[in-house]
């Protein structure tokens, strides 16, 4: 399971937070160990509060881990880079800022282009994320699946190595979620870039991932993992099929079972009252 | 989706002018409509003026008491037609573009400073909140004990009376920063330098100009009592002997002169304000 040519390499993680208010140490996850092989999507989905947003936070190098070692191509992480990119649940684009300006803010940021350059190939992506006719346009004159179409755009334009999506389709309307799950999938075959999902729903999870792995409660670690083995290009209907709902099933039970813990395990993770 | 989602949200242009991002909404309102604010507000000051015109002109208070719009329109030319109107204009304009001026640069960089770092806002905050709770009115027999009855004691209330918003606004602005804006910013790791370039200073323009329009009013409100107290030139240092001397109307049109002077920087804030936020949606 854990080959050396892991893409991103998780062993023993553990993210611990101080809660200023109660003045205690909060383990948000604790004893992580995953790996992501190159090019591979995986998500991972969990019960709310389970310490994956936080994970990604980490691995995107916002965070500092408190235990273990979390490495990208064998290389600690300590703080975010160029080789990773995140899109985020919160589109955060600069409300100032129009579609195209907001798309390069990601290189801007690095510093890893010129303008002239980043503006060109913002561009085509922008007209990837099928926003083309919109580059002018202002965050606040779009709706919400065009606002993170402009999130993903700008995290793809800077070209990492691993692309990380933190719920990215939560906020929107079920239709719109399709929609976007559909198209992200299709960019992604394109570019076949590695992706760590993050997510709650689980077939969204399912359908887009070649993996899922499934975190306990809080303090988060992972509980199961699901190799998915539907064929590739998938489309809308694939979340009919039989073997889809099996792997659903299974994915839910476990999740259910983190969901019927005990509250003794419970307060295990939990700040004392 | 993309196209059915993005035809309830912009509307197409239609025609051949060139429809502007902000005239957005579902009909193009009628002229009527656009010019709706203008002729009711032009309506009200007219039928005020005519109110207060037949009052006066019953004549229950003499002209020294109440004089009429009328009146105070001739003052008004009468005070134009003096070679010392311009000497008091010159000077009460040179105070506060100096005072006012003054009381910007400073402001903004001290501002964005104590926004920007804490420790300077933990150093600077004592100072800050005894001058802004303290009416600066009060310092003006000191100042003019120290520096005398020309300018330098009106600039130094007017700085003194714009510097404190234009600092609190200001430093509000920086304080304010989304804190999802500086994460993304953080995320694809930008410099602190180009975190406040970028995010911070653009995200904090709507607060600075709402501390440069307050300070406005607080300047003017420096300059007139100021000169009131003592002065050689300057428009309040005509207010103050026009009224003193029983020259109603004169005064007035003071009064008015220093009014229209405050209304029209306000609105010229507000315009700049305006280009500023073209971004932000209409909400009529």
């Amino acid at each position: 399971m854990y080959d050396r040519s892991a893409k991103l390499a998780a062993k023993g993680v553990g993210i611990e937070y101080w809660l200023h208010r109660s003045k205690t140490l909060f383990t948000a996850v604790k004893g992580v160990d995953l790996t992501v092989r190159p090019g591979e999507f995986l998500a991972i989905v969990g019960p709310s509060g389970c310490g994956k947003t936080t994970f990604l936070n980490a691995v995107d190098g916002l965070i500092p881990i408190a235990d273990g070692a979390l490495t990208l191509d064998g290389r600690a992480i300590t703080k975010p880079g160029p080789d990773r990119a995140m899109v985020f649940q919160q589109p955060g684009l600069l409300p100032w800022r129009t579609v195209l300006g907001n798309v390069i803010f990601g290189v801007e940021a690095q510093g890893s282009m010129s303008k002239a350059e980043a503006i060109d190939r913002a561009k085509q992506q922008i007209e990837l994320v099928g926003l083309k006719g919109f580059e002018d346009a202002y965050p606040l004159e779009l709706s919400g699946g065009m606002q993170q179409r402009v999130n993903l755009a700008r995290a793809l334009l800077t070209d990492p190595e691993m692309l990380l999506l933190d719920e990215p389709f939560a906020a929107l309307d079920a239709q719109t979620r399709e929609m976007m799950q559909l198209e992200l999938l299709k960019i992604w075959s394109q570019t076949r870039k590695t992706a760590l999902f993050i997510t709650h729903d689980i077939k969204e999870a399912i359908y887009l991932a070649d993996r899922v792995i499934v975190f306990t409660r809080r303090p988060g670690r992972v509980k199961n993992e699901l190799e998915i083995k539907l064929s590739r290009p998938r489309d809308l209907r694939v979340k009919r099929d039989p073997q889809f709902l099996t792997y659903e099933d299974e994915i839910w039970e476990s999740i259910q079972e983190e969901l019927a813990v005990p509250a003794e395990r419970l307060q295990a993770g939990m700040p004392a009252a | 989706m993309s196209i059915k989602e993005a035809d309830r949200v912009l509307p197409v242009a239609t025609g051949e002018s060139e429809v502007r991002r902000e005239k957005r909404s579902v009909v193009q309102p009628s002229r009527a409509k656009q010019y709706e604010p203008i002729v009711i507000g032009t309506l009200s000051v007219a039928i005020a003026l005519t109110v207060w015109q037949l009052v006066a002109n019953a004549r229950i208070w003499a002209v020294l008491l109440l004089p009429g719009p009328w009146d105070v329109a001739q003052a008004f030319v009468k005070l134009f037609q003096t070679a010392d109107i311009w000497l008091d204009i010159g000077t009460s304009a040179t105070e506060m573009g100096i005072g006012y001026g003054m009381a910007i640069a400073v402001g903004l960089v001290v501002g964005l400073l104590m926004g920007w770092y804490t420790r300077f806002q933990y150093a600077l905050d004592p100072f800050v909140n005894f001058f802004y709770s303290t009416p600066r009115i009060v310092l003006i027999p000191l100042f003019i004990l120290w520096m005398g009855i020309d300018m330098q004691p009106k600039i130094a209330v007017i700085f003194l009376g714009a510097l404190f918003p234009i600092i609190i606004n200001t430093m509000a602005g920086v304080r304010n920063t989304e804190a999802a804006l500086l994460r993304v910013a953080r995320s694809f790791g930008a410099s602190d330098a180009l975190i406040f370039r970028r995010v911070v200073l653009p995200g904090s323009v709507p607060f600075i100009l709402t501390g440069f329009r307050l300070g406005i009013g607080h300047a003017l409100t420096g300059v007139v009592v100021a000169e009131y107290i003592a002065a050689r030139h300057g428009v309040g240092q005509l207010i103050a002997i026009a009224s003193q001397t029983f020259q109603t109307p004169k005064a007035l049109a003071g009064v008015i002169l220093i009014a229209c002077t405050g209304m029209l920087l306000t609105t010229l804030l507000q315009r700049i304000e305006n280009r500023f936020q073209s971004w932000r949606p209409q909400i009529r």
